[in-house]
């Protein structure tokens, strides 16, 4: 016996490493026809680390203090320029961090769309579905506290507005504003309250959460772009799904090109266009917190305008604003509810009927449709265009359980995985021009 | 796999250069021609600006001896750019107290350090060009660019004095456009016309170093950027492409 394999043995005697090695990684078997979409939950979790490690760093010259120093500036605000520019790496870290916020959004969000597109979340996957937008939940909390830190105007604002939004409810609101607050008006107090749920008591739940994600998902295996249940074909000798090939090495190495491709995007942001034209730091945010001043436009950062735009497109009625609300946290929460409004007995949207595929166009309709809205000052028109959405939005998850009635496409699903081809690789192309053709050409014509 | 990532190459591209929403109020800017890499014009700002605009605003985010990033020696720094403190380490302070500014202007005038991110370089250039005469105004001026500013026009007898007149363009619509009523120091007369081009220079020189102000790591960060960027693809993206064939070639 090797000297390695006796250090292995008395550590596996004492703790299950290979045997969890084992499982998770060298002979968790995944399907193997992943396509483009199955790269966001690795990367996801690159995502997670960066963000982990640089606000770790960041910590440690950040003071989450709202009083104004010599000059007259807050502290906070001044001591974000302080890492800007006279911490070593600064800058560069602080532009991970903030770059890293909006990626992960963009990242989550393509995730979120490859478990519509592919059926993830229905049976037995439920719970990983679950699990996911307890995720998404945390991660949008945890921005919305992390984006108050830079004590900038919209940091400033755009906290009043959302805390604000809790004054709506009946009853309790106005008090639960205030215990949210911790004052007032969002202070001091806020600062530094928000700061110790963004550092510690949301990242911990996050990972936690991300935990119990791939415990479960390890469980019941991946789904893959056919929606072929692997496990239902084993080879009879092994044991082992004949679909599937180990995620070590086949997936590791394909995620490391994952990683390095997101890499170049994710660098020419950090260093080229870290501000992203005003998008991922929006420029009255570099004006100090100032809660005598009310800007003439507060916009929340491009990965809530979504649901922003749902909050401002419901009309107060019956003496309250509360619907907005209830719009916008219903919009969130009825995600996690898809693996019960959908009925249908297929999971890829590759072997759906028409319909479908129609319903799911024009939610991605509504969904960027909403989020260009949110961006933008609110006329008129726009109001009624970002209504017009939200009832396609909710249209979407209402009517699920109807349109997915005896949902089958014309094409049945094959009863083993199939290749990537050439059509479906040009088809894909297409729609994804369509899409950001499509938005581009929405947001300069609204 | 190879056209998967053509894919999400081409997808991203089209994504990066989203247009920003542009501000609509106000006068249209003009682009401020201005280059944060021209060392030489960016001594030129700096000079303006710690002479001019330190009297009354902070920069307090900026140390004087980062000047040094602008090809100058400390000496030069401290000899031709400090007035207000003699540490070079210092930050530029101001030492005009803000009650007595607050009394004297209407409103304390803002830290500049990073006033050209939130505003943007034209806006700043579109500014500095914009005073006119304006007697209703307690200083007696006013801003094309920022109506009913507290701040007077710092450097009128360089620029001379402007006034707004209104004029009927080529449609028949009424406009506002600025007129020079009076030369200042830097205006030449050509043609029995009025040349600014001099004074609209060290405007640019003076926005150009706040755009340097408002983040000094810009030009090394680019710098970086572009070593990262090549590494990534160069090195990084063969690597791991090349391995993850190999690995899956008897994937079938």
């Amino acid at each position: 016996m090797s000297k390695q394999q006796a250090v292995l043995d008395w550590i596996d005697a004492r703790f299950p490493l290979t045997s969890t090695w084992k499982a998770h990684v060298s002979e968790y078997y995944a399907p193997k026809n992943f396509n483009f979409w199955y790269f966001f939950g690795s990367l996801a979790m690159l995502v997670l680390v960066i963000q982990i490690v640089t606000g770790i760093f960041l910590t440690m010259n950040y003071k989450p203090d709202g009083t104004l120093n010599a000059s007259g500036v807050p502290v906070a605000f001044a001591s974000v320029e302080y890492i800007m520019r006279d911490v070593a790496g600064g800058w560069i870290i602080r532009y991970m961090h903030s770059t890293g916020a909006s990626m992960f959004f963009v990242v989550v969000y393509l995730h979120m769309f490859r478990g519509l597109i592919y059926g993830s979340y229905k049976q037995p996957r439920e719970l990983v579905w679950i699990f996911g937008c307890l995720i998404f939940l945390c991660l949008m909390a945890e921005a919305f506290m992390g984006y108050l830190l830079p004590w900038g105007q919209m940091s400033f604002w755009g906290a009043q507005v959302i805390v604000n939004l809790f004054a709506s409810i009946p009853v309790i609101g106005p008090d639960l504003s205030v215990f949210i607050r911790g004052d007032f008006v969002v202070g001091d107090a806020t600062l530094n309250r928000f700061f110790a749920l963004h550092v510690i008591a949301v990242p911990l739940i996050l990972v936690a959460l991300v935990a119990a994600h791939l415990i479960a998902l390890h469980e019941v295996g991946s789904n893959n772009p056919d929606g072929v249940e692997i496990k239902k074909n084993k080879d009879p000798v092994t044991h082992i799904p004949l679909d599937g090939i180990p995620f070590h090495p086949y997936y590791t190495v394909k995620d490391v090109l994952g990683v390095v491709v997101f890499l170049i995007v994710f660098s020419a942001v950090v260093f080229l266009v870290p501000e992203m034209g005003g998008y991922f730091l929006e420029h009255p945010n570099f004006d100090p917190a100032d809660p005598l001043k009310t800007p003439p436009h507060i916009a929340p950062v491009w990965y809530f305008t979504p649901f922003y735009a749902i909050l401002r497109a419901i009309p107060s009625f019956a003496g309250t604003q509360v619907w907005g609300v209830l719009g916008m946290g219903g919009a969130v929460v009825l995600i996690a509810f898809l693996p019960w409004l959908d009925k249908s007995p297929v999971k890829s949207i590759r072997y759906r009927s028409t319909k479908f595929k129609v319903m799911v166009t024009l939610f991605i309709i509504a969904f960027i449709g909403l989020g260009i809205l949110g961006a933008m000052p609110s006329t008129n028109v726009r109001t009624v265009i970002a209504q017009i959405f939200s009832v396609m939005y909710f249209g979407f998850f209402l009517g699920m359980p109807f349109f997915t009635k005896n949902d089958v496409g014309s094409v049945a699903t094959p009863a083993r995985v199939t290749d990537n081809t050439g059509g479906r690789q040009v088809l894909f192309f297409v729609l994804m021009a369509l899409a950001i053709g499509g938005a581009t050409l929405f947001a300069k014509m609204v | 796999m190879k056209k998967h990532f053509r894919h999400l190459i081409a997808a991203l591209a089209l994504v990066l250069p989203v247009a920003a929403f542009a501000n609509s109020e106000g006068p249209a800017l003009e682009k401020a021609p201005i280059n944060v890499k021209d060392v030489e014009s960016l001594q030129r700002g700096a000079q303006i600006f710690n002479n001019y605009c330190l009297s009354c605003h902070s920069a307090s985010y900026m140390r004087y001896n980062r000047l040094q990033d602008l090809a100058l020696s400390e000496t030069q720094i401290k000899d031709n750019l400090m007035f207000a403190t003699d540490k070079i380490g210092d930050t530029m302070a101001v030492s005009m107290d803000k009650k007595e500014a607050k009394d004297w202007f209407g409103a304390t005038p803002p830290d500049l350090t990073v006033i050209a991110r939130s505003r943007g370089a034209d806006y700043l250039y579109g500014y500095m060009r914009g005073f006119y005469r304006d007697e209703s105004r307690p200083t007696g001026w006013n801003n094309q660019v920022f109506d009913k500013v507290g701040m007077p026009h710092i450097l009128w007898e360089w620029q001379g004095e402007q006034r707004l007149e209104t004029v009927k363009n080529k449609e028949g619509h009424e406009e506002h456009k600025l007129v020079l009523v009076k030369p200042g120091s830097l205006t030449k007369l050509e043609n029995g016309k009025a040349d600014t081009s001099e004074y609209d220079k060290r405007a640019a020189d003076l926005v150009n170093y706040m755009v340097y102000m408002s983040e000094p790591s810009q030009v090394k960060r680019e710098q970086i950027g572009y070593v990262v960027i090549l590494f990534l693809a160069l090195v990084m993206f063969p690597l791991a492409y090349f391995l993850k064939k190999e690995y899956w070639k008897d994937v079938h």
